[in-house]
């Protein structure tokens, strides 16, 4: 696509629908993101909310509040949620917003795509949560409660809930191959001229990764959902050895599409953190070759390792090894990446505005996500480790702290360009901290119920686990309560605040910066040339 | 009324917190190895944590000069560099890489390939072997060969429901306590076989630090060598529905003169239930027999008062299976019946023909047809051993 196919279009701005269907029928790349984003805010609380109902029964030992079958769906649908309808839809809906706006493109390649893209995900929400409710009128027994990995032969043994998560699962991954697709497309075709694929923003590429990961993946899991579900319902035996079968295999599976999933949330992450260190460090990004090469090196890597996820369900001595080395290795590209973030901040001049406080302590607390999880992959030591709450805490550090406190560095980095307000620094401040705090205080005494030998998953526990148990329970609380001043601090800032400069930052670079806060409803209608 | 029990927890959590270095039982680490192989564990583990946290601290402290120092407020003027700019700059930041490079491969890579190739030898010089079933939720142990051959026996959570529901107070073993414990003698390698009759479960003792998926259909291995006598407590640790919480692990290791009189004893027991099969139960024997089986064994799904979970777990009251015929004119046991259903199982329903033995099942098919479908029929022990 060329310049020329984008001239003459600037008398349509800003015809279109109004009220509901402008949003159901929009194929405007800013509109698509902020239902995208607000989806993922809403979906974020819903799974919050769940989880507070696990960590409330798991205050003390003992059932409280909840049986053990209603535990074992939240736990599994917190997860889902989370993961599916949370933590990818706000890398899509940043995708959306921003990818046009980096590589000063108008819109995305393939827009009416776009829109069914989300338009597949409130469905597969309901999907997810309708068992929920459906067991209130004695429908089925409730949603999915084999935990997010639909583990053979359990879930072939579960209820109404797992056909539900499978038919969710589709649409989300239809969703997200649709999503990935357009990523893929505009990102190679729709450049501004000029802009070389070694001059495209970090974000542009680490989607770009993300989006061959999607692909690469989702139909596997798409697969082994599918093979569950003639398993459970037409008589087929993949994972049943009465009938040939192998449960084992649906591990392989599983893990083939989870762990990239696992970099598939973390990479946006990855592309647009840089350019917040960079824009608060007021000093050009370090290593950007670097950066890029090691996302591609990662990419790769996550790809051929995914039988980590289980090593204890026993494999020949070579296999252990080389899942054991090639996850080691992992390390090396992510110590790349780590020293580029470290050295991009390195000399030079430092402000603390919220996203840089939320970038800051991404990189720390991110960083103990990646170390435990390079003890992780030793075999010997995993047995232990394995299904404990050392796990627990160690993908919190990787997911919630390396993806969700990054994905809301990049809201309080671009809040002000999309919604032309800035938002409350003080709110914006107090959220980070409590954040952070509560956080550390809810998990890190899950790394030590792990050691001392606490399985997860289980909706009541020893008494040695008590204390630990109670003081990560009553942080969860104020982790989960400190959100609410993160969404309070972005309704306020949609409605009004303080003007916002196109540039909003001292430091910031790059296009988006260019345009107007918020930018027009149609933007780069006539493509801005690099050089 | 929540204002209370929101005032009650946090008085709770101040006593709690008050009282921390109170309770000896609080772990930071793993729990004293009790084997080779929970030893070697605990060593890779301190080291790899000892290497991570300097480097995490290195790393920390790097960023906090920075933050410390390079900042704006202070008048510090940003640098311009955005990479390596000179050789010799080229060769530090490879230091970085070359270090993580050693303490992957070197320092804690070959380690691992000792403790992985230790750890996945289950056959040499193994002195025993023993069968580990996973169940929905519950272990059944059997001994494979020695002296105690042929010896099993199921082993079932003693905590009671008061105690999970908080009408009682808790033992201090709460949800870590069994009724028959997995008897082994220390300093002798026991080859542990594992498999599984419904869900995948995980075989796991935290002191021995063996953990092992048991598979339905199909059989993996372990090991553990005990090198001193006392009670080990672990728990399943493979989400296996509801109960997973509630099928722990306990083996007691006791020195080898111990171990040959508690192998006597229970053969005397299995012979003494053995010679049971042959006599004749009367109505009331077989009931409140049948009664203990199945608060045991059936009521986790169908529960104390047999109206079961529905839609997951059915109703046994009045139902068709408590109150149909068990056998056919020819005396044949009938398809779908209630003994065929208890002896192999359907779906979500364990097969218990090799768990329980002859009078169990005979009593608890009994006392669900008495209690809950109104009959006054009984079956015999005897009955049962006959389709064996």
């Amino acid at each position: 696509m060329s310049s020329q196919a984008t001239v003459h279009h600037d008398h349509h701005d800003d015809h279109h629908p109004t009220g509901i269907m402008r949003w159901l029928t929009t194929t405007n790349h800013k509109d698509i993101g902020t239902m995208y984003l607000v989806f993922s805010l809403i979906m974020f609380l819903l799974g919050g909310i769940m989880i507070l109902g696990v960590r409330a029964e798991l205050f003390q030992p003992g059932l409280q509040l909840v049986k053990p079958e209603f535990f074992n769906q939240l736990i599994g649908v917190h997860a889902l949620i989370m993961i599916f309808a949370a933590l990818m839809p706000a890398a899509t809906g940043f995708a959306n917003w921003m990818l046009p706006l980096q590589i000063g493109a108008p819109d995305m390649a393939l827009p009416r795509l776009n829109n069914w893209g989300f338009w597949l995900l409130p469905p597969a929400a309901i999907l997810l949560t309708l068992p929920f409710t459906l067991a209130l009128f004695g429908i089925g027994d409730g949603a999915i409660a084999t935990g997010w990995t639909f583990y053979a032969p359990l879930s072939v043994q579960g209820g109404i809930g797992v056909d539900f998560a499978i038919f969710a699962v589709h649409l989300l991954g239809v969703s997200s191959v649709l999503g990935s697709i357009n990523v893929i497309v505009t990102i190679l075709n729709m450049r501004a001229p000029g802009m070389t694929l070694m001059k495209m923003p970090m974000f542009a590429w680490s989607w770009l990764v993300t989006a061959f990961l999607l692909i690469a993946t989702i139909p596997v899991l798409a697969g082994a959902v599918t093979m569950l579900l003639t398993d459970r319902h037409f008589g087929t035996h993949f994972f049943d050895a009465a009938g040939g079968g192998d449960p084992i295999l649906f591990q392989h599976l599983f893990w083939f599409f989870g762990h990239p999933e696992v970099y598939i949330v973390l990479l946006p992450v990855w592309g647009f953190m840089p350019q917040i260190l960079q824009t608060f460090s007021r000093k050009p990004m370090y290593g950007y070759k670097a950066q890029v090469y090691s996302l591609w090196a990662i990419g790769i890597l996550a790809l051929v390792v995914w039988a980590h996820h289980f090593f204890t369900v026993g494999m020949p001595v070579p296999a252990l090894l080389y899942f054991m080395y090639s996850t080691m290795s992992i390390s090396l590209p992510l110590a790349v990446l780590f020293f580029c973030w470290i050295a991009t901040i390195w000399k030079g001049s430092l402000t603390f505005e919220t996203p840089m406080l939320f970038a800051i302590g991404w990189i720390v607390l991110f960083g103990i996500g990646g170390l435990t999880g390079l003890v992780l992959a030793d075999v010997a030591a995993d047995a232990q480790y394995h299904h404990t709450y050392f796990v627990v805490a160690h993908f919190h550090y990787t997911l919630f702290a390396g993806g969700i406190m990054g994905i809301m560095a990049g809201v309080y980095y671009w809040l002000p360009k999309m919604t032309g307000h800035m938002f409350s620094e003080r709110l914006g401040k107090l959220h980070f901290w409590l954040t952070a705090i509560s956080f550390n205080l809810t998990f890190i005494p899950q790394f030590f119920l792990g050691l001392a030998g606490m399985p997860r998953r289980i909706p009541d526990y020893a008494l040695q686990f008590a204390e630990f148990n109670m003081i990560s329970s009553c942080a969860a609380f104020v982790l989960g309560l400190s959100q609410l001043i993160f969404v309070y601090n972005i309704i306020s800032c949609v409605r009004g605040g303080k003007k916002a400069t196109n540039k909003v930052w001292e430091g910031a670079e790059g296009l988006e910066w260019t345009l107007s806060s918020p930018p027009p409803y149609h933007s780069f209608t006539e493509q801005p040339v690099v050089k | 009324m929540f204002t209370q029990w929101f005032k009650n927890r946090w008085m709770l959590l101040i006593s709690v917190l008050l009282s921390l270095h109170a309770h000896a039982e609080i772990t930071w680490n793993f729990p004293t190895p009790a084997t080779p192989m929970a030893e070697d564990t605990l060593h890779v583990h301190n080291k790899f944590m000892l290497i991570v946290m300097v480097i995490f601290l290195v790393v920390l402290g790097i960023m906090i000069y920075s933050i410390y120092n390079h900042r704006k407020s202070k008048g510090f003027k940003a640098a311009k560099f955005d990479g390596p700019s000179n050789k010799s700059q080229l060769i530090w930041t490879l230091v970085p890489f070359a270090i993580l490079l050693y303490i992957d491969f070197i320092l804690m890579g070959i380690p691992a390939y000792h403790s992985v190739v230790a750890m996945e030898d289950t056959k040499t010089n193994a002195d025993m072997v023993i069968k580990v079933t996973g169940s929905q939720w519950r272990w059944q142990y059997e001994y494979m060969d020695g002296d105690a051959q042929g010896l099993k026996f199921v082993s079932n959570l003693k905590t009671s429901e008061d105690e999970i529901y908080n009408k009682t107070d808790k033992n201090p073993q709460y949800l870590l306590d069994v009724d028959n414990h997995l008897v082994l003698p220390v300093d002798k390698k026991v080859r542990v076989l594992l498999t599984s009759t419904d869900v995948i479960h995980n075989w796991w003792v935290p002191a021995f630090g063996a953990a092992r998926d048991a598979i339905p259909g199909f059989l993996r291995e372990t090991w553990v060598k005990i090198d001193k006598p006392g009670v080990y407590r672990g728990q399943c640790k493979e989400l296996c529905g509801k109960g997973h919480g509630f099928m722990p692990v306990v083996v007691e290791a006791v020195p080898e003169a111990d171990y040959k009189v508690w192998v006597e004893a229970q053969k005397v027991k299995l012979a003494a239930a053995a010679e049971g099969a042959n006599k004749e139960w009367s109505k009331d024997e077989l009931v409140a027999k049948g009664k203990e089986v199945y608060a045991k064994n059936c009521q986790v799904c169908h529960q104390a008062n047999g109206k079961g979970l529905p839609p997951a777990f059915p109703s046994l009251v009045d139902s068709a299976i408590v109150k149909g015929k068990i056998f056919d004119e020819q005396g044949k046991l009938l398809k779908d019946s209630h003994l065929d259903r208890v002896l192999n199982g359907k779906g979500v329903m364990p097969a218990w023909k090799s768990v329980l033995n002859d009078v169990e099942i005979a009593a608890v098919v009994t006392y669900e047809r008495v209690d809950f479908g109104g009959m006054s029929d009984t079956l015999q022990p005897a009955q049962v051993k006959a389709l064996r």
